[in-house]
């Protein structure tokens, strides 16, 4: 019942994570990872721009430590899909860990915007949410898996979907006004500390230096805000 | 595979263990009561777009501006995304054409 009631809500990261599923098994593929290794990795980590950037740590020399600090940073965002989920999954009892564990972007774009029909038991409509995408997450890497192994083609460059991925997301928060100064700490705040470290040694010194201007130039992004949100700018 | 089975493994589990840190942590931190600390609630607002400027930096960190191909497949993909973003609105077609642009220009015009 709350599976079927759910399912209209995962149609389309139905078709998005077939496709980035798909990317991500191809490029897995490539890189000599069969689908066992590339569904294991579904399974356990769904997190896909994790997924993808873990790609470089099984390329390249074995660095657990860099591994582990790159996927905090580039999961850090999730820290902010769980403060925003707290009061929604806060009685949802034994599929509370589940709910939890699948919190990825998609399901949280779903589960924050859309609030349970009031003859669906609201935890188990979350819980068949987040089940159909992790499904279709599993399923579309398995599909690219099996894709690699099947079709030989040039994938050069194929790993730019990751770089396509997050300058989309980038687009649609600069769409909004208020979201522009926080985007441009981040850019700048990334390329002063690349041209600094070096490309292998920036991430954590970007890190800081975003998390010290952010802090140092709170009041005004508040104050701005809040003017922005009230109309009066 | 350049590592060994159980260095993928390792990796693997890493990884899960670090994605899980991110979504479990709000939930143990805050449990029972509603986040009230209003510097965490100002970092919920700001640190997601500063986080997809670092990643977009991340992902282009091994341009090189000096050698061929100066970066042109890159800003001319990135180019081509913006564009169709703002036109289409749709993230698959954004993403897939500015991956299949960046394909073609690396394999037959950078090559």
């Amino acid at each position: 019942m709350a599976l079927k009631v759910a399912f209209p809500y995962t149609i389309p990261v139905l078709t998005g994570f077939t496709f980035l599923g798909i990317a991500y098994g191809i490029l897995m593929s490539s890189k000599g990872y069969g689908a066992g290794w590339t569904v294991l990795m579904s399974l356990m980590v769904f997190a896909g721009s994790a997924q993808y950037i873990t790609i470089n740590f099984l390329t390249t020399i074995f660095n657990p430590i860099n591994a582990f600090l790159i996927t905090l940073m580039i999961n850090a965002r999730h820290l902010f899909y769980g403060i925003s989920m707290l009061d929604k999954y806060n009685d949802s009892g034994k599929l509370k860990p589940y709910l939890i564990f699948g919190l990825c972007d998609e399901t949280f774009s779903i589960v924050c915007s859309t609030e349970a029909p009031k003859d669906v038991d609201k935890d188990w409509f979350y819980f068949f949410i987040t089940l159909l995408n992790h499904a279709y997450w599993v399923l579309g890497s398995f599909l690219g898996a099996w894709l690699g192994s099947k079709i030989s083609f040039n994938t050069k460059g194929l790993d730019f979907v990751l770089t396509a991925l997050f300058v989309v997301i980038f687009i649609g928060q600069w769409k909004n006004k208020e979201n522009r100064k926080p985007a441009i700490v981040g850019v700048v705040c990334s390329i002063i500390c690349l041209i600094i470290f070096g490309q292998d040694n920036f991430i954590i010194p970007s890190m800081a230096a975003i998390l010290i201007v952010l802090t140092i130039w709170r009041k005004e992004f508040i104050k701005k805000d809040i003017l922005t949100k009230e109309g009066i700018q | 595979m350049t590592l060994t089975s159980t260095q993928t493994i390792l990796i693997i589990c890493i990884v899960t263990l670090g994605t899980m840190i991110t979504r479990f942590l709000p939930f143990i931190l805050f449990k029972g009561n509603k986040s009230n600390n209003t510097y965490i609630k100002y970092l919920g607002q700001v640190l997601p777009y500063a986080t997809i400027g670092l990643l977009v930096v991340y992902c282009l960190r091994n341009v090189n501006f000096k050698t061929p191909s100066y970066g042109f497949p890159e800003a001319i993909a990135i180019v081509c995304i913006i564009i169709l973003h703002y036109w289409k609105e749709n993230t698959l077609l954004s993403i897939g054409a500015g991956t299949v642009i960046y394909m073609i220009l690396v394999q037959f015009v950078f090559v």
